[in-house]
């Protein structure tokens, strides 16, 4: 993880925009509103999950619906797909599953 | 809801078109749409409260844009027009939607499946690493959300789309470490005649091109990809130049893309008849020319039929509409529908001088070493693929996704099955067509638990 170093994503255009504020992996951190769940992570992060098959970390692909590789999980127990979800205060994303399953 | 009733899938320039032209001969279509606001993916749109103008969005597109935005909204205020819906499943005259957690069940008479198109891919080694996304997700990145999916970021595949996105980047402000084609140069020479059907996005083109040539971006032509590098994301693109040699570009994202395939889900499940496309390759319904598939009641428009583009979008939900309309009240056509199929002519001819210009390195794929994974979904690899011809018998591709489950995750085929056909063939050692496709499941996605029991009969 290059932890310090900005996010994967890199805001171009639309800046002016209301501030929403969110937790990843327990650390709050701010997105915009409009964005999708997507793109608020990895403006904060370089992944969206740890894929169940082979460990590594995914960071979506298609952004259209299709390729289902951003589904991500809440603190709650929630799933949902990050690249067509739009992004709230107080959301509490996970980039781990949490549970032993 | 009457068995009287027609239904739209996709609010795209196709499926917008085709509800106008059915409400404009009195016929109220149910509209399903999975997108919060109609315009599809060519014409996405950002959230509501976003203030870029069409111009800066879709530059040389912006009126067309606008023009379907407009038609769009305004069939929203008067007819049955659902966002945010899934038509997960089409059986027995019946289209399975899903809202949020509400399902619902949809009888028609007709139906207009315009179902669009996704980018489509080739694997390459290290194409998962975090930082990789597809052509079509580095320009919805940009469009939708004003974002570059990088810092610094390469363009790596074939396709008009390659051009189209480095280009918009670059206006945007972003860096292009490079811009690497699969298709050599020469071939959009050789395909000018062709392209020259439509002189103003052949122009357009050649635009693009010169502007990020003049701001020192020129694109390597006749490339192989060879792979992704990175540890936690993306790193380095390597590459293998036309002339042989090995390079690599530093870069921390890459949009990776080799034109488009349809999203054939749906009529699949209506049981329509497809045929393998020789230029798109890849399989596509049988369709006549306004549109109508194998099965009656059952037609497809835009790129879900035969991607030609979004302009030929319209065309085609504009037929598709008139055969409805004429299929249902026993008309025959007419003089409208003999220009629409006349138009649509030069957009195929324009198909066939890309399709020339910018080929599916289908033998690409088939040489990726073994160990490269095909299967985003359930990171299976070419090398197993390869096994399940050569070793177990898989002599077609629902039989090679038996044994080895590249086509059966969570995307269903939609990222691996061009490529996975690919593969197949060469260690078969048969034609593309030979392997066949790999056949439609339902739901076409994966649907939320607690629906799925809902809806279970």
């Amino acid at each position: 993880m290059k932890t310090g170093t900005p996010g994967q994503i890199v805001r171009l255009k639309e800046l002016d925009r209301r501030p929403v504020t969110f937790r990843l992996d327990g650390r709050k951190v701010e997105a915009l509103e409009g964005d999708t769940v997507l793109v608020a992570m990895l403006v904060n992060g370089h992944r969206l999950r740890i894929s169940e098959f082979g460990g590594d970390p995914r960071a979506g692909f298609c952004m259209m619906a299709a390729c289902q590789d951003c589904w991500v999980d809440t603190a709650a127990g929630e799933r949902f797909r990050a690249c067509s979800t739009a992004i709230a205060d107080g959301m509490d994303l996970l980039t781990e599953r949490k549970d032993n399953a | 809801m009457s068995r009287q009733s027609v239904v739209v899938v996709g609010a795209g320039p196709a499926g917008i078109r085709a509800a106008e032209t059915l409400l404009a001969h009195g016929i109220e279509p149910v509209v399903i749409d999975e997108a919060a606001r109609g315009g599809g993916q060519i014409y996405r749109r950002p959230p509501s409260s976003f203030t870029r103008s069409h111009r800066t969005l879709y530059g040389s597109e912006a009126d067309k844009a606008l023009a379907v935005h407009e038609a769009a909204d305004a069939l929203r205020a008067r007819i049955d027009y659902r966002s945010d819906t899934l038509a997960w499943n089409l059986r027995d005259g019946t289209l399975h939607t899903l809202k949020g957690h509400g399902a619902d069940e949809i009888p028609f008479r007709s139906i207009i499946i315009a179902s669009g198109a996704t980018d489509r891919l080739l694997p390459c080694p290290g194409w998962t690493l975090p930082g990789t996304f597809s052509l079509g997700a580095a320009q919805i990145a940009l469009k939708a959300q004003g974002c570059a999916i990088g810092r610094t970021v390469v363009f790596m595949g074939t396709g008009p789309l390659l051009y189209l996105v480095a280009y918009q980047y670059h206006l945007a402000g972003a860096r292009i470490a490079a811009i690497l084609d699969t298709s050599p140069f020469g071939r959009r020479i050789t395909a000018a005649a062709d392209l020259l059907a439509r002189p103003h996005p052949f122009a357009w083109g050649v635009y693009y091109t010169l502007k990020l040539a003049a701001a020192g971006i020129r694109p390597r032509t006749g490339i192989t990809p060879l792979a992704i590098e990175g540890t936690q994301s993306v790193d380095a693109v390597r590459f293998r130049t036309r002339a042989g040699r090995e390079e690599a570009v530093a870069c921390d994202a890459v949009g990776l893309g080799y034109h488009l395939r349809a999203e054939t889900q749906l009529a699949d499940l209506a049981g329509c008849a497809f045929r393998f496309d020789p230029l798109m390759r890849q399989w596509l319904p049988k369709i006549d020319a306004h549109g109508r598939t194998s099965v009656k009641g059952v037609y497809v428009a835009g790129d879900g039929a035969r991607l030609l583009g979004a302009d030929a979008a319209e065309i085609g939900g504009r037929l598709a509409a008139l055969a409805v309309v004429d299929d249902q009240r026993g008309g025959a056509g007419g003089t409208r529908a003999d220009a629409l199929v006349r138009q649509q002519r030069r957009h195929q001819r324009f198909q066939r001088g890309i399709a020339h210009a910018f080929p599916l390195p289908g033998a690409q794929a088939a040489q990726l070493p073994d160990e490269t994974l095909i299967c985003r979904c359930e990171a299976i690899t070419v090398g197993e693929l390869r096994r399940s011809a050569t070793g177990l018998g898989a002599g077609e591709l629902n039989r090679a996704k038996a044994f080895t489950r590249v086509g059966m995750g969570r995307c269903q085929g939609r990222y691996c099955g061009i490529a996975a056909a690919e593969v197949l063939a060469a260690a078969l050692k048969v034609d593309i067509a030979a392997v066949g496709r790999l056949r439609a499941q339902a739901p076409v996605k994966p649907l939320p638990l607690a629906s799925a029991t809902e809806v279970r009969p």
